[in-house]
């Protein structure tokens, strides 16, 4: 099970995150709750904070200097997201509050205006809450269907039946990577089968555009959410992929300024895209963060960001397997190259919140709780797990840390 | 900066690691009621005997939680076997009071009148004490006292 050399010294990355230099309990921070939201580098924070000091004003609306540079500065991160995942054309990258609103946009505006009573949607039973709950919101409304991919025992994607399954389906929407199980899917082969059954294709990739390079022609997908601050940006901002000809048919999801050509007494006509779909002010700091994030992760490179993230999961489940045997229990596939870097785990029949308690003694940061993902967890016959997550700026040591923690949690709870 | 050790006192992991009470009554004649905290999983399944003098005659307790959740459930169930309703009723302001809860805020209503403790002897009980320094863990040592109110309120009906 050998995997390549890691390309990324995480303890020397670590410099550029001030928070990773603070203590916590009088002990170093070890933070290991990234798949929850990621920590800053230093190049965000002063992009952020050389907006609000330096050109702060509002933007597509001013003529003079500061407003034109602010909107500059906001263009310019969209091209960056647009490179960055591949996308034809700056129309297609939509700025939303996160990747909540991202869906819900979709859901809402495509939804409503293509779907009927009866029409199919498929999903999949390892969905975070934000890519069920605006479904279900449709079949209040609509009265649409849900249709759901199973999982096998390792917690991946059983696609024996997915033609079954998207037969006569509209909407393929399924996570390229699960934020429990660290599973990663195969999304080519799901948005094929869904442009063959003539469905479209909606993919959550929180877990995986922060982790792995991303190119949606190669991944096919129609439409691609994702949040900033889990990839080193700030919170307040997420992003839409959509590809231009659906994002043009589409109507717009929230009315206002900015979104319209015109405004009469007796309606409106909207901007063009990306406009059209972002109503009032947008979060110009985030966005400009978002964009210092996106060349930061450039600078880095996506390729060693996951080749370091597997060795970092490959010595992940090893130690903690080594250390403790049979007293854990790793959720999700158990070949690294099949997930991310996020380990849910079960450990000597402990409560993950006593779990996370302790951990939290020694410094070490895990979450704690259903993850957002209740039919999962229901699935998995489980209220609630740990879950530790690793990014780029993770190392063996703070692996290690967990370990000795867990170590202490157990000898505290059986003593 | 409160410690481990004024969450998890000695008596707690005890009743953790030996909870009292547990299981299952026939139902009926017991009443059997549910609680959930909806953030964590946690679940307590309650069954509940009261008597003709509306006196606690048997308790059992079943679910899954963590240890302040499953010790504060156990606590509970051996000090309100063989109350009356209404000494239960002292009792569960006692310890809410002790949680800094006001009396309606469980219920989402907001008020800002501090709860009269009654003049009760908590005993064990006063080991969850050190829970307050960790709000996010209050929910977990009050599940089992609202699941208890809730099915005394069901059983008197």
């Amino acid at each position: 099970m050998a995997v390549a050399a890691d390309p990324i010294d995480g303890t020397r990355l670590k410099e550029q995150f001030p928070l990773l230099s603070r203590d916590v309990h009088g002990k170093k921070i070890v933070y290991l709750d990234s798949a929850a939201t990621s920590q800053k580098p230093l190049a965000v924070l002063d992009a952020m904070d050389d907006y609000y000091r330096t050109i702060n004003s509002n933007v597509h609306r001013g003529v003079y200097m500061i407003a034109e540079e602010a909107t500059n500065r906001m263009e310019i991160a969209r091209a960056l997201v647009r490179d960055f995942i591949g996308a034809r054309s700056s129309s297609e990258i939509i700025f939303t509050k996160n990747a909540t609103e991202s869906l819900n946009l979709v859901a809402q505006s495509w939804g409503r205006a293509n779907l009927v009573a009866g029409d199919v949607v498929v999903l999949s039973h390892m969905e975070h809450h934000a890519n069920i709950v605006p479904w279900h919101m449709l079949v209040a409304e609509i009265g649409i269907e849900l249709r759901w991919i199973p999982l096998d025992s390792e917690g991946r994607l059983d696609l024996t039946n997915l033609d079954t399954l998207l037969e006569g389906a509209k909407v393929l929407s399924v996570t390229a990577m699960s934020n429990v199980l660290g599973t990663m899917n195969p999304v080519r082969t799901l948005t094929d089968a869904a442009r063959k059954a003539g469905a479209i294709s909606i993919i959550d990739g929180c877990q995986s555009v922060p982790h792995s390079a991303t190119n949606v022609q190669e991944i096919g997908a129609d439409f691609l959410a994702f949040s900033g601050h889990k990839m080193c940006g700030p919170t307040g901002v997420g992003v839409l992929y959509g590809r231009e000809e659906l994002l043009e048919a589409m109507p717009p999801f929230l009315g206002g300024g900015e979104m319209i050509r015109d405004v009469r007494l007796d309606g409106f006509t909207t901007n063009d895209l990306p406009w059209k779909f972002e109503a009032g002010t947008p979060a110009i700091a985030e966005v400009i963060g978002l964009g210092a994030a996106v060349e930061w992760l450039n600078g880095v490179g996506m390729d060693k960001v996951r080749a370091h993230e597997l060795a970092l999961t490959e010595y992940t489940i090893s130690t903690l397997h080594e250390r403790f045997g049979d007293r854990i229990n790793i959720h999700g596939p158990s070949s690294p190259l099949e997930r991310g870097g996020v380990f849910s785990f079960d450990f000597d029949g402990l409560h993950p919140h006593d779990i996370s308690q302790v951990l939290d003694q020694h410094a070490v940061c895990v979450r704690a709780g259903h993850h957002c993902a209740k039919p999962l967890m229901k699935l998995l016959g489980i209220g609630a797990t740990a879950r530790a997550s690793v990014y780029v700026y993770n190392d063996t040591a703070d692996i290690d840390a967990l370990a000795d923690a867990l170590d202490a949690t157990g000898a505290f709870f059986t003593l | 900066m409160p410690g481990l050790e004024d969450l998890y006192r000695e008596i707690i992991l005890d009743h953790y690691r030996n909870p009292r009470n547990r299981g299952e009554l026939e139902t009926p004649p017991a009443h059997r009621v549910e609680g959930f905290n909806p953030l964590c999983g946690d679940e307590i399944v309650l069954y509940l005997d009261l008597d003709a003098d509306g006196r606690v005659a048997d308790i059992r307790i079943s679910g899954q939680g963590c240890s302040i959740s499953q010790s504060s459930a156990s606590m509970m169930s051996a000090a309100v076997k063989g109350k009356t309703v209404a000494e239960i009723d002292d009792l569960t302001r006692a310890f809410k009071a002790m949680m800094s809860i006001h009396e309606n805020s469980l219920e989402g209503a907001e008020t800002t009148e501090p709860i009269e403790s009654p003049d009760v002897k908590l005993g064990d009980l006063e080991a969850l004490r050190g829970v307050v320094k960790f709000p996010v863990r209050i929910k977990c040592a009050t599940l089992a006292w609202n699941t208890l109110a809730q099915g005394i309120e069901e059983a008197s009906a």
